[in-house]
Protein backbone atom coordinates (compact mmCIF):
# COMPACT_ATOMS: atom_id res chain seq x y z
CA UNK A 1 0.00 0.00 0.00
CA UNK A 2 1.18 3.37 -0.68
CA UNK A 3 2.79 5.39 2.53
CA UNK A 4 1.47 8.85 3.32
CA UNK A 5 4.25 10.89 3.02
CA UNK A 6 5.95 12.94 6.16
CA UNK A 7 8.18 16.16 4.23
CA UNK A 8 10.04 18.42 6.53
CA UNK A 9 10.22 21.59 4.97
CA UNK A 10 13.36 24.51 5.30
CA UNK A 11 12.44 27.86 4.58
CA UNK A 12 15.54 29.10 3.10
CA UNK A 13 16.66 33.14 2.97
CA UNK A 14 19.86 33.94 1.82
CA UNK A 15 21.47 30.39 2.09
CA UNK A 16 19.87 29.84 5.48
CA UNK A 17 17.08 27.76 6.98
CA UNK A 18 14.23 29.80 8.82
CA UNK A 19 11.52 29.78 10.53
CA UNK A 20 8.50 32.49 10.84
CA UNK A 21 5.30 32.51 12.77
CA UNK A 22 2.48 34.01 10.48
CA UNK A 23 5.44 34.37 7.45
CA UNK A 24 6.96 36.95 9.30
CA UNK A 25 9.84 37.51 12.47
CA UNK A 26 12.06 34.72 11.03
CA UNK A 27 14.23 32.97 13.23
CA UNK A 28 17.30 31.24 12.32
CA UNK A 29 17.27 27.20 12.29
CA UNK A 30 20.69 26.23 10.75
CA UNK A 31 22.00 25.15 7.61
CA UNK A 32 19.94 24.17 4.80
CA UNK A 33 22.56 20.85 3.59
CA UNK A 34 23.05 20.00 7.26
CA UNK A 35 19.32 19.64 8.06
CA UNK A 36 18.57 18.07 4.66
CA UNK A 37 21.31 15.46 6.13
CA UNK A 38 19.58 14.83 9.19
CA UNK A 39 15.98 14.75 7.95
CA UNK A 40 17.20 11.83 4.99
CA UNK A 41 18.62 9.87 8.19
CA UNK A 42 15.48 10.20 9.97
CA UNK A 43 13.70 8.27 7.45
CA UNK A 44 11.82 11.96 5.76
CA UNK A 45 10.14 10.89 2.57
CA UNK A 46 10.58 14.26 0.76
CA UNK A 47 12.08 17.87 1.30
CA UNK A 48 10.47 20.65 0.67
CA UNK A 49 12.89 23.66 0.38
CA UNK A 50 10.92 27.34 0.40
CA UNK A 51 12.57 29.89 -0.62
CA UNK A 52 11.92 33.03 0.49
CA UNK A 53 15.04 35.29 -0.55
CA UNK A 54 13.60 38.60 -0.84
CA UNK A 55 17.06 39.59 -2.66
CA UNK A 56 17.06 39.08 -6.25
CA UNK A 57 20.89 39.28 -5.86
CA UNK A 58 20.77 36.04 -4.18
CA UNK A 59 18.39 33.73 -6.03
CA UNK A 60 20.90 32.18 -7.39
CA UNK A 61 21.72 30.79 -3.82
CA UNK A 62 19.22 27.98 -3.61
CA UNK A 63 20.66 26.55 -6.69
CA UNK A 64 24.11 25.94 -5.17
CA UNK A 65 21.62 24.03 -2.35
CA UNK A 66 19.72 22.03 -4.61
CA UNK A 67 23.42 21.04 -5.49
CA UNK A 68 24.65 20.00 -2.27
CA UNK A 69 21.61 18.67 -1.53
CA UNK A 70 20.84 16.29 -4.52
CA UNK A 71 24.69 15.11 -4.38
CA UNK A 72 24.41 13.71 -0.95
CA UNK A 73 20.40 13.17 -0.21
CA UNK A 74 18.62 10.23 -2.25
CA UNK A 75 14.98 11.34 -0.86
CA UNK A 76 12.47 13.53 -3.65
CA UNK A 77 13.67 17.51 -3.38
CA UNK A 78 10.88 20.04 -4.07
CA UNK A 79 12.33 23.56 -4.43
CA UNK A 80 9.74 26.69 -4.35
CA UNK A 81 9.59 30.26 -4.28
CA UNK A 82 10.57 33.22 -6.62
CA UNK A 83 9.90 30.91 -9.28
CA UNK A 84 8.49 33.07 -12.71
CA UNK A 85 8.93 31.23 -15.72
CA UNK A 86 9.63 27.88 -17.27
CA UNK A 87 13.41 28.64 -17.41
CA UNK A 88 13.11 28.74 -13.51
CA UNK A 89 12.03 25.61 -13.39
CA UNK A 90 14.37 23.63 -15.84
CA UNK A 91 17.06 25.51 -13.94
CA UNK A 92 16.33 24.03 -10.15
CA UNK A 93 14.89 20.73 -12.07
CA UNK A 94 18.72 20.72 -13.41
CA UNK A 95 20.59 21.64 -10.16
CA UNK A 96 18.79 18.39 -8.70
CA UNK A 97 15.23 18.97 -7.63
CA UNK A 98 12.64 16.98 -8.34
CA UNK A 99 9.86 19.14 -8.19
CA UNK A 100 9.50 22.45 -8.43
CA UNK A 101 6.65 24.49 -6.71
CA UNK A 102 4.77 28.04 -7.52
CA UNK A 103 2.31 30.13 -6.63
CA UNK A 104 2.22 33.27 -6.90
CA UNK A 105 3.12 33.36 -10.69
CA UNK A 106 0.96 30.78 -10.94
CA UNK A 107 -1.67 32.93 -9.52
CA UNK A 108 -0.92 35.77 -11.84
CA UNK A 109 -0.03 33.88 -14.88
CA UNK A 110 -1.83 30.36 -14.94
CA UNK A 111 -0.49 29.71 -18.63
CA UNK A 112 3.00 28.86 -17.02
CA UNK A 113 1.73 26.11 -14.95
CA UNK A 114 0.47 24.84 -18.12
CA UNK A 115 3.58 25.39 -20.03
CA UNK A 116 6.19 24.18 -17.30
CA UNK A 117 3.73 21.01 -17.01
CA UNK A 118 3.88 20.18 -20.74
CA UNK A 119 7.63 21.57 -20.77
CA UNK A 120 8.84 19.18 -18.15
CA UNK A 121 5.88 16.69 -17.32
CA UNK A 122 2.84 16.94 -14.23
CA UNK A 123 4.86 14.60 -12.26
CA UNK A 124 7.25 17.93 -11.64
CA UNK A 125 5.36 20.75 -10.75
CA UNK A 126 3.77 21.35 -7.89
CA UNK A 127 1.41 24.43 -7.28
CA UNK A 128 1.29 26.00 -3.97
CA UNK A 129 -1.89 27.56 -2.40
CA UNK A 130 -1.58 29.65 0.40
CA UNK A 131 -5.39 29.97 1.34
CA UNK A 132 -6.93 31.67 4.38
CA UNK A 133 -10.78 31.20 5.44
CA UNK A 134 -12.85 34.28 5.03
CA UNK A 135 -16.17 33.20 5.22
CA UNK A 136 -17.53 29.43 7.29
CA UNK A 137 -17.07 26.92 4.22
CA UNK A 138 -14.68 29.37 2.20
CA UNK A 139 -11.45 29.92 1.91
CA UNK A 140 -9.70 32.71 -0.52
CA UNK A 141 -6.18 32.20 -2.36
CA UNK A 142 -3.34 34.52 -0.95
CA UNK A 143 0.05 35.26 -2.55
CA UNK A 144 3.07 37.50 -2.19
CA UNK A 145 3.82 35.36 0.69
CA UNK A 146 0.24 35.90 2.56
CA UNK A 147 -0.12 39.39 1.99
CA UNK A 148 -2.35 39.88 -1.30
CA UNK A 149 -5.79 38.40 -1.92
CA UNK A 150 -5.67 37.29 -4.95
CA UNK A 151 -9.64 37.14 -4.99
CA UNK A 152 -9.71 33.16 -6.21
CA UNK A 153 -11.69 30.60 -4.64
CA UNK A 154 -9.24 28.06 -3.19
CA UNK A 155 -11.01 25.12 -4.17
CA UNK A 156 -11.90 26.30 -7.63
CA UNK A 157 -8.42 27.24 -8.41
CA UNK A 158 -7.23 23.95 -6.92
CA UNK A 159 -9.36 22.32 -9.09
CA UNK A 160 -8.27 24.65 -12.11
CA UNK A 161 -4.56 24.44 -11.64
CA UNK A 162 -5.05 20.21 -12.03
CA UNK A 163 -6.74 21.06 -15.57
CA UNK A 164 -3.86 23.16 -16.36
CA UNK A 165 -1.54 20.09 -15.46
CA UNK A 166 -0.36 20.52 -11.85
CA UNK A 167 1.09 16.73 -10.93
CA UNK A 168 0.43 17.92 -7.02
CA UNK A 169 -1.07 20.67 -4.18
CA UNK A 170 0.83 22.12 -1.49
CA UNK A 171 -1.95 23.58 0.51
CA UNK A 172 -1.16 25.75 3.17
CA UNK A 173 -3.82 27.55 5.83
CA UNK A 174 -1.95 30.99 6.03
CA UNK A 175 -4.86 31.40 8.92
CA UNK A 176 -3.05 28.50 10.93
CA UNK A 177 0.65 28.79 9.44
CA UNK A 178 2.97 28.96 12.50
CA UNK A 179 0.38 28.78 15.27
CA UNK A 180 1.07 25.12 16.08
CA UNK A 181 -2.47 24.21 16.40
CA UNK A 182 -3.35 22.16 13.81
CA UNK A 183 -3.92 21.98 10.18
CA UNK A 184 -7.30 23.87 8.84
CA UNK A 185 -8.83 20.09 8.64
CA UNK A 186 -12.01 21.20 6.75
CA UNK A 187 -10.02 23.16 3.96
CA UNK A 188 -7.95 20.81 4.10
CA UNK A 189 -10.60 18.04 3.09
CA UNK A 190 -12.40 19.83 1.33
CA UNK A 191 -9.36 20.43 -1.47
CA UNK A 192 -8.06 16.62 -0.85
CA UNK A 193 -11.91 15.86 -2.05
CA UNK A 194 -12.43 17.93 -5.18
CA UNK A 195 -9.13 17.06 -6.68
CA UNK A 196 -7.76 13.80 -8.47
CA UNK A 197 -4.04 14.81 -7.69
CA UNK A 198 -2.39 14.15 -4.60
CA UNK A 199 -2.54 17.23 -1.76
CA UNK A 200 0.06 18.32 0.73
CA UNK A 201 -1.18 19.70 3.98
CA UNK A 202 0.73 22.56 5.69
CA UNK A 203 0.18 24.94 8.14
CA UNK A 204 0.06 24.61 12.08
CA UNK A 205 1.38 21.34 13.09
CA UNK A 206 2.57 22.22 16.77
CA UNK A 207 2.74 17.53 17.94
CA UNK A 208 2.47 14.55 16.09
CA UNK A 209 -1.41 14.04 16.89
CA UNK A 210 -1.96 17.02 14.40
CA UNK A 211 -0.09 15.13 11.56
CA UNK A 212 -2.12 12.33 11.58
CA UNK A 213 -5.30 13.78 11.91
CA UNK A 214 -3.99 15.46 8.49
CA UNK A 215 -4.17 12.06 6.90
CA UNK A 216 -7.31 10.39 8.97
CA UNK A 217 -9.56 13.84 8.85
CA UNK A 218 -8.36 15.88 6.30
CA UNK A 219 -7.65 13.22 3.41
CA UNK A 220 -4.02 14.57 2.67
CA UNK A 221 -1.64 12.44 1.02
CA UNK A 222 0.95 13.85 2.50
CA UNK A 223 2.06 15.97 5.72
CA UNK A 224 4.77 18.66 5.58
CA UNK A 225 5.91 20.59 8.64
CA UNK A 226 9.02 22.95 9.69
CA UNK A 227 8.89 23.88 13.06
CA UNK A 228 8.85 20.72 15.08
CA UNK A 229 11.47 19.18 13.27
CA UNK A 230 13.89 22.13 13.08
CA UNK A 231 13.64 22.90 17.02
CA UNK A 232 14.11 19.21 17.70
CA UNK A 233 10.76 18.53 19.42
CA UNK A 234 10.29 15.33 17.29
CA UNK A 235 12.23 13.63 15.02
CA UNK A 236 10.57 12.60 11.53
CA UNK A 237 10.86 8.79 13.02
CA UNK A 238 8.52 9.12 15.80
CA UNK A 239 6.45 11.49 13.84
CA UNK A 240 6.18 7.91 11.73
CA UNK A 241 5.68 5.40 14.42
CA UNK A 242 3.06 7.74 16.03
CA UNK A 243 1.20 7.76 12.65
CA UNK A 244 1.60 3.80 12.93
CA UNK A 245 0.30 3.68 15.68
CA UNK A 246 -3.28 5.08 14.35
CA UNK A 247 -3.48 3.21 11.55
CA UNK A 248 -1.97 5.08 9.41
CA UNK A 249 0.56 3.34 6.05
CA UNK A 250 3.85 4.52 6.71
CA UNK A 251 7.47 3.89 5.68
CA UNK A 252 9.70 3.17 8.63
CA UNK B 1 36.87 0.54 -14.67
CA UNK B 2 33.28 0.19 -15.23
CA UNK B 3 32.14 2.81 -17.56
CA UNK B 4 28.46 3.31 -17.28
CA UNK B 5 26.52 5.67 -19.51
CA UNK B 6 23.19 7.59 -18.39
CA UNK B 7 21.44 8.42 -21.70
CA UNK B 8 20.74 12.01 -22.37
CA UNK B 9 17.63 12.41 -24.47
CA UNK B 10 16.39 16.28 -22.59
CA UNK B 11 13.75 14.64 -20.44
CA UNK B 12 14.39 14.21 -16.56
CA UNK B 13 16.74 14.97 -13.64
CA UNK B 14 19.44 12.37 -15.20
CA UNK B 15 21.96 14.26 -12.70
CA UNK B 16 20.15 12.56 -9.49
CA UNK B 17 20.57 9.21 -11.75
CA UNK B 18 24.14 10.01 -11.99
CA UNK B 19 24.77 11.52 -8.48
CA UNK B 20 23.52 8.34 -6.91
CA UNK B 21 25.91 5.73 -8.76
CA UNK B 22 28.78 7.97 -8.08
CA UNK B 23 27.60 7.32 -4.51
CA UNK B 24 26.98 3.82 -4.64
CA UNK B 25 29.98 2.88 -7.29
CA UNK B 26 32.88 5.45 -6.62
CA UNK B 27 35.61 3.74 -9.15
CA UNK B 28 33.34 3.61 -11.93
CA UNK B 29 32.85 6.52 -14.74
CA UNK B 30 29.82 7.24 -14.93
CA UNK B 31 28.54 9.47 -18.08
CA UNK B 32 25.74 11.24 -18.90
CA UNK B 33 25.49 11.37 -22.80
CA UNK B 34 23.52 11.60 -25.77
CA UNK B 35 26.02 10.19 -28.29
CA UNK B 36 25.20 6.78 -29.55
CA UNK B 37 28.94 6.01 -30.71
CA UNK B 38 29.21 6.61 -26.28
CA UNK B 39 26.41 4.41 -25.25
CA UNK B 40 27.31 1.59 -27.77
CA UNK B 41 31.19 1.88 -26.03
CA UNK B 42 29.72 1.59 -22.37
CA UNK B 43 30.01 -1.04 -19.93
CA UNK B 44 26.68 -0.39 -18.82
CA UNK B 45 23.53 1.60 -19.86
CA UNK B 46 20.91 3.32 -18.09
CA UNK B 47 18.11 5.12 -19.32
CA UNK B 48 16.53 7.21 -16.97
CA UNK B 49 13.30 9.07 -18.09
CA UNK B 50 10.56 11.25 -17.03
CA UNK B 51 7.66 12.98 -18.48
CA UNK B 52 5.75 11.79 -21.00
CA UNK B 53 6.01 8.81 -23.32
CA UNK B 54 6.00 10.71 -26.92
CA UNK B 55 8.07 13.39 -26.01
CA UNK B 56 10.88 11.00 -24.73
CA UNK B 57 10.44 8.93 -28.03
CA UNK B 58 10.22 12.31 -30.25
CA UNK B 59 13.68 13.33 -28.65
CA UNK B 60 15.26 10.08 -28.55
CA UNK B 61 14.78 9.58 -32.55
CA UNK B 62 15.54 13.58 -32.92
CA UNK B 63 18.72 12.87 -30.98
CA UNK B 64 19.67 9.81 -32.85
CA UNK B 65 19.63 7.81 -30.24
CA UNK B 66 16.95 4.85 -30.61
CA UNK B 67 18.81 2.57 -32.46
CA UNK B 68 21.68 2.87 -29.91
CA UNK B 69 19.30 2.17 -27.06
CA UNK B 70 17.50 -0.68 -28.58
CA UNK B 71 21.87 -2.34 -29.06
CA UNK B 72 22.24 -1.22 -25.83
CA UNK B 73 19.27 -3.61 -24.61
CA UNK B 74 20.58 -6.45 -26.56
CA UNK B 75 24.10 -6.66 -25.24
CA UNK B 76 24.79 -4.85 -22.37
CA UNK B 77 23.75 -4.38 -18.60
CA UNK B 78 20.70 -2.39 -18.85
CA UNK B 79 18.77 -0.60 -16.42
CA UNK B 80 15.70 1.16 -17.60
CA UNK B 81 13.92 3.32 -15.06
CA UNK B 82 10.86 4.87 -15.18
CA UNK B 83 9.62 6.26 -18.82
CA UNK B 84 13.16 3.67 -19.79
CA UNK B 85 11.14 1.06 -18.35
CA UNK B 86 7.62 2.04 -20.15
CA UNK B 87 9.46 2.32 -23.79
CA UNK B 88 10.73 -1.03 -23.23
CA UNK B 89 7.01 -1.28 -24.68
CA UNK B 90 4.74 -1.72 -27.70
CA UNK B 91 1.99 0.73 -27.37
CA UNK B 92 1.35 3.57 -24.78
CA UNK B 93 -2.31 4.95 -24.16
CA UNK B 94 -0.34 8.22 -23.34
CA UNK B 95 -0.50 10.38 -26.13
CA UNK B 96 -1.17 7.04 -28.29
CA UNK B 97 2.81 6.21 -29.50
CA UNK B 98 4.47 2.85 -29.97
CA UNK B 99 7.13 2.45 -27.61
CA UNK B 100 10.86 0.52 -29.18
CA UNK B 101 9.02 -2.71 -28.77
CA UNK B 102 11.85 -4.90 -27.41
CA UNK B 103 9.59 -6.53 -24.85
CA UNK B 104 5.20 -7.54 -26.19
CA UNK B 105 3.30 -5.71 -24.37
CA UNK B 106 1.37 -2.22 -23.31
CA UNK B 107 1.63 0.73 -21.16
CA UNK B 108 -2.12 1.94 -19.86
CA UNK B 109 -2.96 4.79 -17.79
CA UNK B 110 -4.17 3.90 -14.18
CA UNK B 111 -8.11 3.06 -14.78
CA UNK B 112 -10.21 5.59 -12.84
CA UNK B 113 -12.55 3.37 -11.62
CA UNK B 114 -10.57 1.32 -9.92
CA UNK B 115 -8.82 4.09 -8.10
CA UNK B 116 -10.44 3.56 -4.89
CA UNK B 117 -8.93 3.04 -0.66
CA UNK B 118 -10.13 0.50 1.13
CA UNK B 119 -11.61 3.62 3.08
CA UNK B 120 -13.54 4.52 -0.16
CA UNK B 121 -11.27 7.49 -0.90
CA UNK B 122 -10.06 8.32 -3.88
CA UNK B 123 -6.90 7.21 -5.00
CA UNK B 124 -4.98 10.02 -6.84
CA UNK B 125 -3.24 9.84 -9.75
CA UNK B 126 -0.52 10.52 -10.29
CA UNK B 127 0.64 7.94 -7.90
CA UNK B 128 3.50 9.22 -6.01
CA UNK B 129 5.03 8.13 -3.11
CA UNK B 130 6.77 5.35 -1.38
CA UNK B 131 5.09 1.73 -2.38
CA UNK B 132 6.15 -1.64 -1.40
CA UNK B 133 7.50 -3.47 -4.61
CA UNK B 134 6.92 -7.61 -4.18
CA UNK B 135 9.66 -9.83 -5.64
CA UNK B 136 7.96 -12.08 -7.96
CA UNK B 137 11.47 -13.99 -8.27
CA UNK B 138 15.00 -13.66 -7.24
CA UNK B 139 17.48 -11.57 -9.07
CA UNK B 140 20.82 -10.18 -8.27
CA UNK B 141 19.22 -6.67 -8.67
CA UNK B 142 17.17 -7.34 -5.63
CA UNK B 143 20.05 -9.01 -3.90
CA UNK B 144 20.12 -7.37 0.13
CA UNK B 145 16.82 -5.97 -0.30
CA UNK B 146 13.91 -6.98 1.75
CA UNK B 147 10.34 -8.32 -0.29
CA UNK B 148 8.38 -6.03 -0.44
CA UNK B 149 10.52 -2.81 0.39
CA UNK B 150 9.24 0.83 -0.55
CA UNK B 151 10.16 2.35 -3.35
CA UNK B 152 9.62 5.97 -4.71
CA UNK B 153 7.33 6.26 -7.07
CA UNK B 154 5.86 8.94 -9.69
CA UNK B 155 3.67 8.08 -12.53
CA UNK B 156 0.26 7.66 -13.90
CA UNK B 157 1.02 4.63 -16.75
CA UNK B 158 2.39 1.38 -16.05
CA UNK B 159 3.41 -1.44 -17.85
CA UNK B 160 1.23 -4.63 -19.08
CA UNK B 161 4.15 -6.87 -20.21
CA UNK B 162 2.50 -9.53 -22.43
CA UNK B 163 4.62 -12.48 -21.30
CA UNK B 164 4.04 -13.14 -17.28
CA UNK B 165 8.05 -14.30 -17.05
CA UNK B 166 9.53 -11.21 -17.30
CA UNK B 167 7.98 -9.71 -14.42
CA UNK B 168 10.14 -9.35 -11.58
CA UNK B 169 8.17 -7.48 -9.21
CA UNK B 170 5.06 -6.26 -8.62
CA UNK B 171 3.12 -3.00 -6.59
CA UNK B 172 -0.44 -2.82 -5.77
CA UNK B 173 -2.19 0.73 -6.43
CA UNK B 174 -5.80 0.33 -6.55
CA UNK B 175 -4.61 -2.31 -9.43
CA UNK B 176 -1.79 -4.51 -8.79
CA UNK B 177 0.53 -3.63 -11.25
CA UNK B 178 3.94 -4.61 -12.69
CA UNK B 179 7.01 -1.99 -11.38
CA UNK B 180 10.12 -4.63 -12.42
CA UNK B 181 10.72 -6.71 -15.28
CA UNK B 182 14.22 -8.36 -16.25
CA UNK B 183 14.87 -10.41 -19.15
CA UNK B 184 18.44 -11.30 -19.47
CA UNK B 185 20.82 -8.09 -19.86
CA UNK B 186 17.77 -5.97 -18.60
CA UNK B 187 16.33 -4.97 -15.71
CA UNK B 188 14.19 -2.21 -15.77
CA UNK B 189 11.97 -0.27 -12.93
CA UNK B 190 8.66 1.87 -12.82
CA UNK B 191 10.23 3.61 -9.24
CA UNK B 192 13.07 5.94 -9.07
CA UNK B 193 15.89 3.66 -7.24
CA UNK B 194 17.96 7.34 -7.20
CA UNK B 195 15.25 9.08 -5.52
CA UNK B 196 14.65 5.66 -3.05
CA UNK B 197 17.26 6.19 0.15
CA UNK B 198 18.79 3.01 0.70
CA UNK B 199 16.52 0.65 -0.90
CA UNK B 200 17.26 2.67 -4.20
CA UNK B 201 21.22 2.92 -3.45
CA UNK B 202 21.30 -0.64 -2.89
CA UNK B 203 19.92 -1.61 -6.47
CA UNK B 204 21.68 0.67 -7.97
CA UNK B 205 24.97 -0.71 -6.84
CA UNK B 206 23.71 -4.26 -7.52
CA UNK B 207 23.14 -3.01 -10.87
CA UNK B 208 26.82 -1.71 -10.94
CA UNK B 209 27.98 -5.25 -9.94
CA UNK B 210 25.44 -6.89 -11.90
CA UNK B 211 27.26 -9.58 -15.04
CA UNK B 212 24.42 -11.19 -16.84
Amino acid sequence: MLAKRIIPCLDVNAGRVVKGVNFVELRDAGDPVEIAKRYDDQGADEITFLDITASSDDRDIILHIVEAVASQVFIPLTVGGGVRQVDDVRRLLNAGADKVSMNTAAVNNPQLVADASARVGAQCIVVAVDAKQTSPGRWEVFTHGGRKNAGLDAIDWARKVESLGAGEILLTSMDRDGTKVGFDLALTRAVADAVGIPVIASGGVGNLQHLADGVTQGRADAVLAASIFHYGEFTVRQAKEYMRTRGIEVRL
Amino acid sequence: MSKVVVVDYGMGNLRSVAKAIEHVAPTAEVRVSSAAAEILAADRVVVPGQGAMPDCMRELSARGLRDAVIRAAAEKPFLGICVGLQMLFGHAEEGDVMGLEILPGRVPRFPEAAMVAPDGSRLKVPHMGWNQVHQAEAHPLWDGIADDARFYFVHSYYVEPQDPDVIAGSTHYGIPFTSAIARANIFAVQFHPEKSAQAGLRLLGNFMRWNP
